[in-house]
């Protein structure tokens, strides 16, 4: 177990250890201004010394991504299975999304501090669930309808009503698709909820944290908060991951022959 | 089952699809055909003569555009929602998130048996298709020929009287497709079902089937009605004089004169 998980990890584990290595050594062969880039052992120094604004700062912000994520997804799906569902849905409700998604929502930041409060979360969630939604709703759609010939005609075969063919073949034949742009939401959630904290909501978050230390020229210590972020965002990837290969099992068996 | 009724009782029947629209196909023409209960009959016709038509027409997965279909002396339809038939693909079509015993359980979930009877019918299933030890996989751990197998098991699994077959071995190498052969006479033998098999080998209809119908090229009309009388199957059945004989009959049958258009 131990060793085929060094197989399996060993070359990332090179590769980003490699990297650091290499950027410290480069940071201290050219020096330059801390502004252009700090060394890692500066970054991790000023990750340690910080580590409990950090730390309060990172259960904000992942509160933000959390909720935002799960309303998002279950907006996503909603809207998903109505499109799927009902022409009159398809055609109301998929050029919206379209709409929805086309609108630069992070312009839309200043705005929703106006609507909802400037230090208020709701901005800062809604612009999660406004970002997530999307990938989530067309991927699955798409894995909602695109179902096999065979399998329709089968399920007719057995008078299966509409709703078993939904359960049967559709929802599972959705579950890559669905999982596939969990992955990606999972990333823009943390990507949105940060820019948007740049603007409005709690000032103990990521975003204001990183805001505060670039405009006092304490570089390490916002590129602490960034590392913070990236750790979040990993966090939730292989949380993803993990419920994807949970809840698909026949996707890990290996297959003994052609 | 009783006999009173014929399996299947087609009569004047024509399809077209998209009828009076600019891209028209005629796929059958006047069909008449009768099939007697707990038959084997073949179908086999060069490729586009509507033999799939007539077999997803026997199975109210579409509709004749005139005429009539009955099985067991109903409706296409009400034996379509009676279950009265199961079918089988030449893609397998098996659920690959599904194991193998809960594939051939589906339409026993779908008419609501109990989980110990489902069990107990997907158990003797694995037994009667000699994969007794793949309950537990899934699809994609099994060879092709394994998911065929298991495919004709859910077709068997809620007991229908008719099985509707598809170029089931269409996909399957020649010694897996003999073998298949074998094992799809032995489970009619055992089961008594009326079996309605679509093909385009010629050596398989006659191998497999008490009767080889011919269809002509589109529109598909009933060209050739061959009655095969070989008794039993045995291994020299394929090397018997007689099946060359049968078998060079339904090659005359299917030579049509090149179609005008």
């Amino acid at each position: 177990m131990t060793s085929r998980f060094l197989k399996a990890a060993g070359p990332a584990v090179i590769l980003g250890v490699g990297g650091v290595l290499l950027w410290e050594i480069a940071m201290r062969v050219i020096q330059p201004e801390g502004f252009v880039l700090p060394a890692p052992s500066e970054i991790l120094a000023a990750f340690a010394e910080n580590a409990g604004d950090i730390w309060t700062a990172t259960v904000n912000t992942g509160y933000i991504v959390i909720t935002g994520l799960v309303a998002g997804v279950i907006l996503g799906l909603a809207w998903a299975l109505a499109v799927s569902r009902f022409r009159i849905a398809n055609e109301t409700l998929t050029p919206l999304g379209i709409m929805l998604n086309a609108i630069p929502i992070i312009a839309l930041a200043p705005i929703f501090n106006a609507w909802f409060g400037l230090l208020s979360p709701v901005s800062n969630q809604a612009i999660v669930v406004i970002l997530v939604f999307f990938p989530i709703f067309i991927n699955t759609t798409r894995g909602l309808t695109s179902i096999d010939a065979t399998e329709h005609e089968l399920m007719r075969s057995y008078a299966a009503s509409k709703w078993d063919i939904t359960r049967e073949v559709r929802f599972p034949n959705a579950m890559p698709y669905f999982f596939t742009a969990l992955k990606i939401s999972a990333s823009l959630a943390v990507i949105g909820a940060i820019v948007a904290e740049y603007f409005g909501g709690r000032q103990d978050a990521l975003g204001p944290l990183i805001v505060q230390n670039a405009g006092l020229t304490r570089y390490a210590e916002a590129w602490a908060a960034v590392l913070a972020g990236s750790i979040l965002g990993i966090l939730l990837y292989l949380a993803a991951g993990a419920i994807e290969r949970a809840s698909m099992p026949w996707m890990s068996s290996v297959s003994a022959s052609g | 089952m009783t006999t009173e009724h014929a399996a299947v009782e087609i009569v004047d029947m024509d399809k077209y699809f998209n009828q009076s629209k600019p891209n028209e196909v005629w796929a059958l023409d006047a069909i008449n055909l009768s099939i007697e209960t707990g038959s084997f009959v073949s179908l086999i016709g060069p490729s586009g003569c509507g033999k799939s038509t007539l077999l997803r027409l026997m199975g109210a997965l579409t509709h004749p555009t005139n005429g009539q279909i009955l099985i067991n002396g109903k409706p296409a339809d009400d034996a379509r929602t009676d279950r009265d038939y199961g079918m089988a693909f030449q893609h397998s079509g098996l659920f690959k998130w599904r194991t193998i015993s809960q594939n051939i359980e589906l339409p026993l979930e779908l008419m609501g048996w109990g989980k110990q009877d489902r069990k107990a019918r997907s158990d003797e299933l694995l037994e009667l298709i000699k994969l007794p030890d793949f309950g537990d996989h899934y699809p994609s751990e099994l060879s092709g020929g394994m998911r065929q197998r298991v495919a004709i098991a859910r077709s068997l699994s809620f007991r229908p009287s008719l099985l509707l077959m598809d170029e089931p071995f269409g996909a399957l190498d020649e010694m897996t497709r003999e073998h298949m052969q074998d094992e799809l006479l032995d489970i009619w033998r055992r089961t008594g079902k009326t079996i309605v098999f679509v093909t385009h080998s010629i050596p398989e209809a006659v191998y497999l089937s008490q009767r080889v119908i011919v269809l002509s090229p589109r529109p598909g009309r009933i060209a050739s009605d061959i009655p095969v009388d070989l008794g039993e199957r045995v291994f020299e059945t394929r090397e018997d004089p007689r099946f060359f004989e049968k078998v060079t009959q339904v090659r005359e049958a299917l030579r049509f004169e090149e179609s005008p258009q």
